[in-house]
């Protein structure tokens, strides 16, 4: 992107630094809401999972649900936060068709987990050098989620004549994880909220769909000059579904804020929405001040107390986290970062791997398979790993033929798409299809000597000079044993026969 | 203490149209509750956890089962207009 020449007494585009931080909601997977049975499916017909706690009838009680406190906790926990010995619930109150009760239950003041982080790892594409950065989480908070809005008349809302509530949504759990300002890039920000949604999926505690939009991220974003100790004007930017998306809102208005900068124009402190099909972000409303939504403790929901013995059976729980992930399987696997990137992304494929290397599979070999051949099968196919005939016992078994040196590479690759369509054991198929590699010298030379007897006229075009037809050879070699002989020793072979 | 401005802005936000009569009315009457509630500050609270409930209550919840609500038509029906098993509002007035 361009930017106008700076001015000459204000700074110039690289010598601003933006500060960003993240706000994130995220639906927890239970299966009824946070205070009422209800159910909490996605996709029903409108208003099929409402109730008279939902819809906020007088005289009605809200309960926690149990696991809305273990999940939270737990989430708090695997974020490193203290959980708060006293936590409580509040009403904020604002007036939106979205909100059946014209207040949300949230916690404002005593969130039930404060004061944690979480690390991020950042690849550089090109150097492939990892950087290691530490992004404060100031708090997580439980609140229930608020109802979907049909504009009727018009696709957007100012067009609209009335418009249509749906709550199925309303009351679903949320936790809104709330980090600290130390977001400078847009890539940090897609790593932070990809980091956030690989925990709440480790933990099973939220299937972090973005599309679904069970998991939104909200950016609050100033810039200012290098040095300067005062916060620019903050923005919030809404609508990203998708972590590019993130990624390439931030860097918009990061372009713009700059530029307002230098342009002297005043950036006003609002609510932005990202545009994906124009790829800009445009103007929302003016932000309320926060006293408006004159907060009070919820009457009706006692406060919540998490034991000491509580916490540290949740913390028993815990499953080893991603981050953790990625420095053993460095460490006691010896791969790269990105090979440990790919295999902690998803809990399904860690697990894979993990029983492929209790198989006592080669860790870099197996990486390999994994992560390039097996990973372009489960993308086009659009299946889950979990899924897949070709169990990781099985794959470990083709893996330690190849390193063994009974079957070659290629007809391990030519092996690959039956066993991931029917399964079955590379071994047996080894045995009883005869593909064992081809080692003895003897034999291979007698491949050779065919093959170079059937083609006199090429052979005497290579002796004549065209060293470019040993290519040729060894495509006939290969067609000849079936693919089955020692590539390498063939090779070596074939030289010294044509050079004869 | 409070005043006819804060009368108006907390009527604003409650989304409530009061008549300068009731403005005035209500002014007088939450300085009365206000005040009352004031002679509580006469009592020395120096070893007084603060608490936000008066009672002794916490941790209550309940498990995670799902109990369908049988009259979701009942519930639609309370309500001035629906369309298609949606609830039905005017038009949204952006702020």
């Amino acid at each position: 992107m361009t930017t106008a020449a700076p001015a000459k007494t204000q700074p110039a585009k690289t010598q601003y630094e933006a500060i960003i931080g993240l706000e994130t909601h995220c639906q927890l997977c239970t299966e009824t809401k946070i205070f009422s049975p209800a159910s909490t499916a996605f996709g029903a017909d409108p208003n099929t999972y409402i109730d008279p706690i939902v819809v906020g009838m007088p005289g009605v009680l809200p309960v926690l649900n149990q696991r809305v406190l273990e999940y939270a906790v737990k989430a708090g926990l695997a974020l490193n936060c203290q959980i708060a010995p006293y936590s409580k619930f509040d009403r904020k109150q604002y007036f939106y068709p979205d909100l059946p009760k014209n207040y949300q239950i949230s916690q404002y003041d005593l969130p039930i987990a404060e004061h944690g982080w979480l690390e991020i790892e950042l690849i550089d594409k090109k150097t492939k050098e990892v950087t290691r950065k530490r992004i404060g989480i100031t708090r997580l908070h439980m609140e229930e989620d608020a109802g979907k809005l049909v504009h009727a008349g018009s696709d957007r809302l100012a067009g609209s004549t009335y418009s249509l509530v749906d709550y199925n949504r309303a009351g679903v759990p949320l936790i809104e994880i709330v980090s600290e300002p130390d977001i400078r890039t847009g890539q940090e920000a897609a790593e932070y909220a990809q980091e956030l949604r690989r925990i709440v999926r480790y933990l099973g505690i939220s299937d972090g769909n973005m599309q679904e939009g069970s998991l939104r991220c909200d950016v609050n974003i100033s810039v200012r000059p290098v040095g300067q100790e005062e916060f620019g004007t903050k923005v919030e930017i809404k609508n990203m579904n998708s972590f590019s998306a993130i990624q390439k809102a931030i860097e918009y208005e990061i372009d713009r804020q700059i530029k307002a900068n230098q342009t002297g124009e005043k950036i006003i402190q609002e609510t932005r929405l990202w545009d994906e099909s124009s790829q800009r972000t445009q103007s929302m409303r003016s932000k309320e001040g926060s006293s408006d939504y004159r907060y009070f403790p919820e009457p009706d929901l006692p406060p919540i107390v998490v034991s000491a013995e509580q916490k540290e059976s949740w913390l028993a729980e815990l499953p080893e986290l991603p981050a953790q992930k990625r420095t053993r399987y460095e460490d006691e696997f010896g791969l790269s970062p990105y090979d440990a990137r790919v295999l902690s992304d998803e809990r399904t494929i860690t697990e894979y791997f993990e029983a492929a290397m209790a198989a006592g599979a080669d860790p870099k070999l197996t990486a390999n398979w994994i992560t390039q051949d097996i990973a372009a099968y489960l993308n086009t196919e659009r299946v889950s790993i979990d899924a897949l005939p070709l169990t990781p016992v099985a794959l470990a078994e083709l893996v330690q033929l190849i390193a063994a040196g009974t079957i070659s590479n290629k007809i391990g690759k030519d092996l690959l798409p039956e066993l991931l369509t029917q399964g079955g054991s590379p071994k047996a198929m080894v045995e009883a299809r005869g593909l064992s590699q081809i080692s003895d010298p003897a034999q291979i030379e007698a491949m050779i000597d065919e093959v170079l007897a059937a083609h006199p006229e090429e052979l005497e075009a290579y002796r004549g000079g065209k060293k470019k037809l040993q290519g040729f050879f060894v495509g006939q070699l290969m067609k000849q044993s079936g693919g089955r002989v020692d590539p390498k020793l063939s090779n070596q072979l074939l030289s010294q026969k044509l050079n004869q | 203490m409070i005043d006819l401005e804060q009368v108006r802005k907390v009527a604003l936000l409650a989304r409530l149209e009061l008549t300068a009569e009731e403005e005035d009315q209500f002014t007088g009457q939450l300085s009365g509750i206000l005040d009352y509630v004031e002679q509580l500050k006469e009592l020395n609270t120096d070893d007084v956890e603060p608490t936000t409930r008066a009672i002794e209550l916490s941790n209550i919840t309940r498990t995670d089962s799902l109990q369908t609500f049988a009259e979701r038509d009942a519930i639609l029906d309370c309500a001035p207009d629906c369309e298609d098993g949606f609830f039905k509002v005017p038009k949204i007035l952006s702020e």
